[in-house]
């Protein structure tokens, strides 16, 4: 497996928008170092003709009936939101598209 | 506005873009579901409703709450599929498009990815000439809408110059079918048509399916246009401009049209066309632009591990097969002949919107020339003048319905009205005054069944027409027309022109 380089650590910041400094970065390319190698041991299972699998159970079609059910209320909704204007979320201004 | 401060960029002209490439096109359309509840949740899905009234912590993506896939949206999804002649998957799995923009709560978009629903279809598309273009489907896949924002602090709601955003999660979860065509090539001048034709023929079938309302001015059907060009001979397909959100059928013909126009300029000056998102401007016909591909279009796509996989049965399959309606296009050639309408008098009914009415009215026992001509006359002036209401929602609002047209049919067969009596007696009927009968009684119109009266109206026209009397006398027998004009006026209208003319003519021709 490639290893892990500051770049890839600084596009992954970027893109969960985490804002790391250059000392975070280095440490980050380090510890995530780690944990990749440590995962990386489940590459050496045997998985010749093992159907990849995305769920434990070995379940499929759970669905729900097409029928309403009671939501939050706005009031509810909003009540963990830092900010709320007009019944809305506030967020900060996006600089990019709509 | 943003838009007037953005310079337009440099076009060529449409026949020098034909004559040195070719178009490529690829249509996405987003189509929302008309089902009761969201995709993952049983919130409502009623449109405009007041701001984050239909929210719950699965579509607000609150810690710890577990989505559950609605069945009718996974129903329709493979209806729609299979009537666009797609392969079903088997066995399917949504996925995560992770991304961070507060219109997704969650940081993901529930979606699918290399798995869709339904792939590998057609549907062909009938062109103003007559002719068929085959429009081929790469896949049609199960999503969720997003969420709404209003920009604040910027002119008009829009995103440049804005402080902050306010966001209304309503929509967010709404279930989203994506439609995604396979390049489509060989085009040429037709591409603008073609475009259009297939978002209309698309949006006549998904209403045919009854699975959404297709309203592209509430945003319920959105169209995205990628468009690129290769020089004429080429095969290797140059690079593309994605245009988002063109929300009408007239749009998407002109967004084609001028992005070709636009990537014909640059190309032919030498330069090099960026990929990017465009954005349409509805009021000024061009497109701006968006956003350039980056980075940040890196989704990490995972299968989604709060949802475990659809795998529909191939009897659920076929039992939904059976479900499905005669397609629009088959059905329209179908009802023309059966109702005996020319070409021309089909069109207007279909740019109407008259088939259901007119087909609900024949069933009720009207005649189809009857249920034609009293659904496109009066009713449609005015339904035009509230604002361009369709006829049928115009009727329905104010109760009128395919019994009070064959009911009018039926005082004019019988010869209680003649036409331009009948006439008067819809008007009332569309004026709330109640059915043809009520109306025809209060405002007694009725054509006088009295011989006599008749007779005495003829013989007073002919001594004060002599003159055109012995034209007919002459065997002139078309002069009789002018003397029933007289007949009518002389019975204010309250006769019944046919026998009027019969008599005339048998006092005349004996
Ligand atoms: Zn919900």
């Amino acid at each position: 497996m490639a290893e892990l380089t500051r770049d890839d650590v600084a596009h992954l910041a970027g893109l969960a928008r985490i804002d790391l400094s250059d000392a975070e970065l280095d440490k980050m390319v380090g510890e995530l170092g780690v944990i990749l190698e440590s995962v990386a041991v489940v590459q050496q299972s045997p998985i010749e003709g093992v159907e990849p699998m995305s769920h434990p159970m070995p379940l499929v079609n759970v669905t729900r009936p097409d029928v309403v059910r009671p939501s939050l209320g706005a009031e509810a909704a909003l009540a963990g939101a830092p900010e709320a204007d007009q019944q809305r979320f506030s967020v900060p201004r996006i600089l990019d598209e709509d | 506005m943003a838009s007037t401060q953005i310079d337009t960029e440099a076009t060529i002209a449409w026949d020098d873009v034909l004559a040195s490439f070719d178009p490529v096109m690829g249509l996405e359309v987003h189509v929302e579901l008309g089902t009761n509840t969201k995709m993952f949740c049983g919130c409502a899905t009623e449109f405009g409703a007041e701001p984050n009234t239909q929210v719950c912590p699965v579509c607000l993506g609150l810690p710890g709450a577990l989505p559950v896939v609605n069945e009718t949206a996974v129903e329709s999804a493979i209806r729609i599929g299979l009537a666009l002649n797609c392969e079903i998957a088997e066995w399917c799995r949504f996925a995560r498009k992770n991304y961070f923009y507060p219109d997704m709560p969650k940081n993901f978009q529930t979606s699918q990815y290399d798995e869709p629903i339904a792939f590998n279809g057609f549907l062909d598309v009938e062109l103003e000439d007559g002719t068929t273009y085959r429009v081929d489907i790469e896949r049609a896949h199960m999503e969720e809408d997003t969420g709404k924002s209003l920009h604040v602090g910027g002119s008009t709601g829009r995103i440049h110059g804005a402080t902050h955003s306010l966001v209304d999660y309503n929509r967010a979860g709404i279930p989203l079918i994506e439609i995604v065509t396979k390049p489509l090539t060989g085009a040429g001048e037709r591409a603008p048509e073609i475009a259009k034709a297939y978002v209309a023929t698309l949006r006549d079938l998904l209403k045919a399916l009854d699975v959404s309302d297709v309203k592209m001015e509430q945003g319920s059907m959105r169209c995205d246009v990628n468009l690129s060009l290769m020089p004429k001979g080429s095969d290797t397909f140059g690079t593309r401009t994605e245009t988002k959100n063109v929300n009408s059928l007239r749009s998407v013909e002109r967004a084609v049209r001028y992005e070709m126009c636009r990537h014909g300029a640059i190309l032919q000056a030498g330069g090099t066309i960026l990929q990017e998102t465009r954005h349409w401007h509805e009021d000024t016909g061009i497109t701006t632009s968006g956003r350039p591909k980056s980075d940040a279009d890196d989704y990490r796509y995972f299968p989604e591990p709060d949802l475990v996989p659809v795998a529909p049965s191939r009897e659920t399959v076929e039992a939904l097969r059976a479900t499905l309606p005669e397609p629009p296009a088959q059905r329209r050639k179908r009802l023309q002949g059966e109702w005996g309408f020319s070409d021309l008098e089909m069109r207007d009914v279909l740019n109407a919107g008259l088939v259901d009415l007119i087909g609900e009215t024949v069933e009720a026992g009207a005649t189809p020339a009857g249920a034609r001509k009293w659904w496109s006359g009066e009713i449609a002036r005015r339904a035009n003048a509230e604002g361009g209401v369709s006829v049928a929602d115009y009727a329905a609002e104010r109760s009128i319905t395919p019994a009070h047209v064959v009911e009018l049919e039926g005082l004019v067969t019988s010869g209680r009205l003649n036409d331009s009596m009948a006439r008067q007696a819809w008007e009332g009927v569309l004026d709330g005054e109640g059915t043809p009968t009520a109306v025809a009684d209060a405002r007694g119109l009725e054509l006088v069944q009295d011989d006599g009266a008749l007779e005495a109206a003829v013989d007073k026209v002919i001594e004060a027409n002599a003159d055109v009397a012995q034209k007919v006398r002459d065997g002139k027998v078309q002069a009789a027309g002018a003397l029933i004009g007289q007949v009518m006026k002389e019975m204010k209208g309250q006769a019944d022109a046919g026998k009027a003319r019969e008599i005339i003519l048998s006092k005349l021709t004996s």
